[in-house]
């Protein structure tokens, strides 16, 4: 199918404000239809279609999903042709931080508007005639920017390993087309036809990849939202005290009688330039107590969502039942062992140690004279920027169009199970799978067409 | 040289795209001629002795719409006919009828000659008599000059066409026929640049050797349907020849890959790229190793001839192997082969020289259609004639050339493919290829085409009043049938459970019913109490429209869409090596293609979006400029 979704005059959405910054996030639409599809989501007091141009008006999104008001809001109306794009403007000014805002965008694009490209706002308002020919260069430069930008750092890390995941689902949807063409292309050769069960089977499978991809995106994070990170260790090894140095401030209760620490404790920190959100646990114990018993439960179950376990050890005691527990729960997860009281005498055997993890990510630190933060910072960077770090899918999915792409080959998978459902022929069902397949080239860049044909003469011996 | 004649049109080749060609050139008006090195090979069919198929069937149908003539060439000469994937949805239903050969020539031929403004002379070209850049004229060998305005290249694969038969090689147009010799190193004087592609095709034995009873039989169907618009099935009814089928089998594989060098593909004699569209049965055997048995199809060449065709075992291995290997497969232990497989290479243009009128970009008048193209398959061939023709034609009376739209036919795909691309393989056509598939479908060609094939000039007002009378009619009763409400009651309630469909509660509309998989518009005839006597055509256009129109619908959404993009045309005299901003490669490719608009630019490989959104300032830009 051809790539042409970037040149429409169609309802284009962004957030226009940097992200990440900034109490105010501004989500702006353009293009004909854009005020309408705005009133799908707004709640005020007099619809935004019946408002003059250049006005400001007060009131609330909601999800039309859900019902759910997912914030409080300003919203501008400017109508063409007197704005930026020349076409008709709606701008959404949201109050509640960037996840709301983000948010707002999702519902935006649930609407029906398409997510812009880099520069593509600037690009209209060029092509409408609204920008200088001068300024025509510039706007070729935004638009190789994106490119550009992607061709280095973490980002294109990230970017590969989606890309890898989604060519695996691509791989398996081409194989199903390729199947149901070559019997269309080829009736009477003796190519087996895939029965309906077995296209069902194939589908859901696909399916179910394809949400469980897209609810890690909706945890998706990392570098926007922040690094789940989730502090474990038995009592009193200086859980809280670790998390107080990030916070450089007293709020979890430290004492030294083990267990003070009943419930978690979120917070938000800048970590060298790392966003992280850090929980801190009470002590993963197995105890009859039944206060510490659900703090416990709630630690382990934060610990198997966490993006990153620092796990904390006392290096000034050896290893007893309880750490070798803890050890064992996260073995296998993306942890950092942290051995602290680096400042006293370490009677801690590394040997032992590193039968449940990696020497690499055993660090020693003492929180106490904040010695081996440098360390930790290196290693959670080097973790989570050069691709080390096991959060699999939970980072995949940060791009929103690209989100958008999986979502709409989900539900070109979802229309393709009604298809063999309700079985109807093969080329209706052909019909769904093209369409995942175009969503989801969307996100790896290839484009189809030529890919069906080869893949139906390498896999089938067809031919006068 | 001697001035011969002075024409408006010279097409070069009497295949089926050069059929295609002088008939549409002079049907509108055009004084014509077309060159054939021998007449008695007009229209002939060298490899398949068939007609349509899957997606070419579609082509044909198309061809006829806009008032070619190959639909009404088969439909006078076929000898079976079936549709093909009617398991599967209307739009990929495929029409394919098994032609006799000789009659579909005979035909052709006499329709040429008895068609106003169009001569047929036996000839070969050596020159394109080129004046001011611009075509002239045509020499032929023997150094008569026709003067003429524009010229169609028709070649096919005759074109310094070399067949082969293990080490022996023969330097021969398919069949035997003399090749064209001279006029490749004309074209590639003037600048033209081009390829070389290989083909093949099966032997072909004497019926008589046969033994039919290890084979099993292949029938036509009962209810025929005419690939021409204009004939009804009881018009061209007519007793139906058999067809047989049979297999390779373990001890064919074994002669095959003992004698794998004295093949001249394995033993590097060719050099033309081969198609996979129609692998030799060397190939089959190489590539799918794991396969124990490859299917053959035994189709009869005409009426008035023993000879058979073997399908699916086309092969370039010397006449030895053959033998052992043919006779290797039940039925065929004692076959008498009347003619050898062979391979064939040829020259043929890189098509991406072309402009999407089929005319060369850099030489004004000169149009090029066909096999020579890059193409391989009879209805492909036509498809391109037809455009040729019509185009040159065009090119003459100073108008617009007529560009089919991938959402106007496969015709559109086909050679926007070809153009786009270019092919590296000889290209055939294939229903996967079509993005907009559901709306490109057999049954409507006619509603697709034929109001263009009008306005070209090629369909008679009658045709076209016809044409719009079926789709009243059509659109009356679609109307009719949405607001036709079934009730619940005993008789309905019988038939839904007689075809398994579960029973209704309340009131439901006929259309509504419709769109359940396991009914349709002719099994609810005995609940719909008011429904008019209507055409078969007007029935099944009902129910195909009513019944898949939420897919249809959808369809039609991409293909608003897509049009968007095809709109912006590109002007012609774009250098697109001073646009700042654009790909190396794209600017090349760019320059090397030149596309029709912004749409046809997004579908060159090496241009990418990017490429694009930078082509859309640079045509505003130009605009204000």
């Amino acid at each position: 199918m051809i790539q042409q979704a970037d040149f429409l005059d169609d309802i284009i959405t962004a957030i226009s404000t940097p992200i990440g910054s900034g109490g105010i996030g501004i989500v702006r639409l353009s293009g004909k239809g854009c005020v309408s599809l705005a009133d799908t989501l707004f709640q005020g007091r007099k619809k935004l279609s019946d408002k003059p141009s250049h006005t400001i008006s007060y009131g609330h999104i909601r999800d039309p999903k859900t019902g759910e008001i997912i914030d409080e809001v300003l919203v501008s109306v400017m109508l063409a042709p007197h704005t930026y794009t020349k076409e008709d403007i709606v701008e959404i000014n949201c109050h509640g931080g960037m996840l709301v805002t983000k948010r707002v965008l999702q519902a935006v694009l649930d609407a029906g508007a398409r997510h812009a490209e880099s520069g593509e706002f600037t690009k209209r308002a060029f092509l409408n005639g609204r920008l200088d020919l001068t300024q025509a260069e510039a706007v070729i430069d935004l638009i190789h920017a994106k490119t550009e930008v992607s061709r280095q750092g973490a980002v294109d890390q990230l970017e590969g390993r989606l890309k890898t995941k989604v060519r695996e689902m691509r791989n398996d949807v081409l194989d199903m087309i390729a199947s149901i063409e070559a019997v269309i292309d080829y009736p009477e050769h003796d190519v087996e036809a895939e029965t309906y069960q077995s296209m069902e089977q194939k589908s859901v499978a696909l399916k179910e990849k394809m949400e469980t991809l897209l609810s890690h995106a909706d945890r998706g994070k990392i570098l926007r939202e922040g690094l789940q990170t989730v502090i474990v260790g038995k009592p009193n090894v200086g859980k809280s005290s670790l998390l107080n140095w990030f916070l450089e401030e007293e709020r979890a209760i430290v004492t030294d009688i083990p267990g003070t620490t009943r419930d978690t404790v979120e917070e938000y920190i800048n970590l060298d330039g790392i966003p992280m959100k850090i929980v801190d646990t009470a002590g993963i114990r197995e105890t009859g107590d039944i206060v510490e018993r659900m703090g416990v439960e709630k630690s382990k179950a934060y610990a198997k969502q966490a993006d990153l376990i620092l796990m904390m050890l006392d290096g000034s005691r050896p290893l007893d039942e309880e750490d070798k527990e803890i050890l064992a729960f996260i073995k296998g997860m993306p942890a950092l062992v942290l051995l602290n009281k680096s400042d006293l005498a370490q009677e801690l055997s590394l040997t032992e140690l590193t039968d449940y993890l990696p020497k690499g990510q055993i660090l020693p630190i003492s929180v106490k004279c904040s010695t081996g933060f440098d360390a930790l910072i290196a290693a959670v960077k080097e973790m989570f920027f050069k691709g080390e770090a096991a959060t699999a899918e939970d980072t995949l999915l940060g791009n929103i169009r690209h989100k958008n792409a999986l979502l709409r080959a989900k539900e070109a998978m979802e229309r393709c199970l009604v298809t063999i459902r309700t079985r109807m022929p093969e080329d209706f069902i052909s019909m769904d799978l093209q369409e995942a397949n175009d969503a989801l080239g969307e996100i790896t860049g290839d484009v189809a067409n030529e890919e069906i044909i080869d893949r139906i003469f390498t896999k089938f011996c067809l031919g006068k | 040289m001697y001035e011969a004649e002075t024409i408006d049109i010279a097409v070069i080749g009497g295949g089926h795209a050069g059929c295609e060609a002088a008939l549409a050139a002079a049907r509108l008006g055009k004084k014509t001629i077309l060159f054939a090195i021998s007449l008695d090979s007009i229209a002939m069919m060298p490899c398949n002795p068939s007609i349509g198929g899957s997606s070419k069937g579609h082509l044909v149908r198309e061809i006829d719409a806009l008032g070619g003539e190959m639909g009404k060439n088969i439909d006078k000469t076929y000898i079976q006919t079936k549709m093909l994937n009617t398991g599967k949805g209307p739009a990929v239903y495929s029409l394919r009828a098994q032609a006799d050969k000789t009659r579909y020539h005979e035909e052709m031929k006499h329709t040429l000659e008895n068609t106003p403004n169009l001569q047929i002379k036996q000839a070969e070209i050596a020159e394109i008599f080129m004046e001011d850049n611009h075509v002239a004229g045509v020499v032929t060998t023997s150094g008569a000059l026709y003067r003429c305005q524009a010229a169609v290249l028709c070649m096919g694969t005759y074109m310094k066409g070399r067949c082969l038969t293990g080490d022996n090689i023969t330097e021969s147009g398919p069949n035997n026929l003399m090749p064209a010799t001279k006029l490749s190193q004309n074209l590639l004087d003037m600048g033209i640049r081009l390829f070389r592609f290989k083909t093949g095709t099966p032997a072909r034995m004497n019926k008589n050797s046969l033994d039919f009873s290890k084979m099993s039989p292949q029938y036509g169907d009962e209810e025929i349907v005419p690939f021409s618009f204009t004939n009804s099935s009881e018009e061209i009814k007519r007793e139906q020849a058999l067809c047989w089928l049979t297999y390779t089998n373990e001890k064919t594989h074994e002669i095959i890959r003992a004698n794998l060098h004295r093949s001249p593909l394995y033993g590097g004699l060719i050099e033309g790229t081969g198609p996979r569209y129609c692998p030799s049965i060397e190939d089959k055997v190489v590539r799918f190793a794991d396969k124990t048995r490859h299917q053959l199809f035994v189709e009869p060449e005409g009426e008035n001839t023993e000879e058979m065709y073997i399908q699916g075992m086309s092969s370039s291995l010397p006449e030895d192997v053959q033998i052992a290997m043919y006779r290797t497969v039940p039925g065929l232990e004692h076959c008498e082969i009347t003619r050898f497989a062979y391979a064939i290479e040829y020259d043929c243009i890189d098509a991406t020289q072309l402009k999407l009128s089929l005319e060369f970009q850099d030489y004004p008048g000169l149009f090029s259609a066909g096999q020579f193209n890059g193409s391989s398959g009879y209805e492909e061939a036509a498809a391109q004639g037809l455009m040729g023709g019509i185009n040159a034609v065009r090119y003459l009376d100073k108008k617009e050339p007529i560009i089919l739209r991938r959402s106007d036919g496969y015709i559109g795909v086909l050679i926007d493919d070809l153009i786009s691309k270019g092919s590296k393989e000889p290209y055939r056509m294939m229903t996967s290829r079509a993005e907009f598939r559901l709306l490109l479908r057999q049954d409507n060609a006619d509603q697709r085409l034929t109001p263009l094939g009008y306005e070209i000039g090629l369909v008679s007002k009658e045709r076209y009043d016809a044409l719009r009378e079926k789709e009243r009619l059509t659109a009356e009763e679609i109307q009719r049938v949405q607001s036709t409400t079934i009730t619940p009651a005993q008789k309905t309630q019988e038939l839904l459970e007689k075809y398994g469909s579960t029973p209704i509660k309340s009131g439901v509309k006929l259309s509504d019913l419709m769109k359940r998989p396991e009914l349709d518009y002719i099994k609810l005839a005995e609940l719909d109490e008011n429904r008019p006597m209507l055409p078969l055509a007007v029935q099944e256009q009902v129910n195909i429209q009513i019944k898949y129109e939420g897919y249809i619908g959808q369809q039609m959404k991409q293909v608003e869409q897509f049009q968007k993009l095809e709109n912006r045309i590109l002007p012609e005299d774009m250098d697109y090596e001073t646009i700042q901003g654009l790909r190396l490669e794209a600017r090349q490719k760019l320059n090397a293609i030149r596309p029709h608009s912004i749409g046809h630019a997004s579908r060159i490989t090496g241009v990418s979006p990017a490429d694009i959104s930078v082509l859309l300032i640079y045509l505003e830009q130009r605009k204000r400029g």
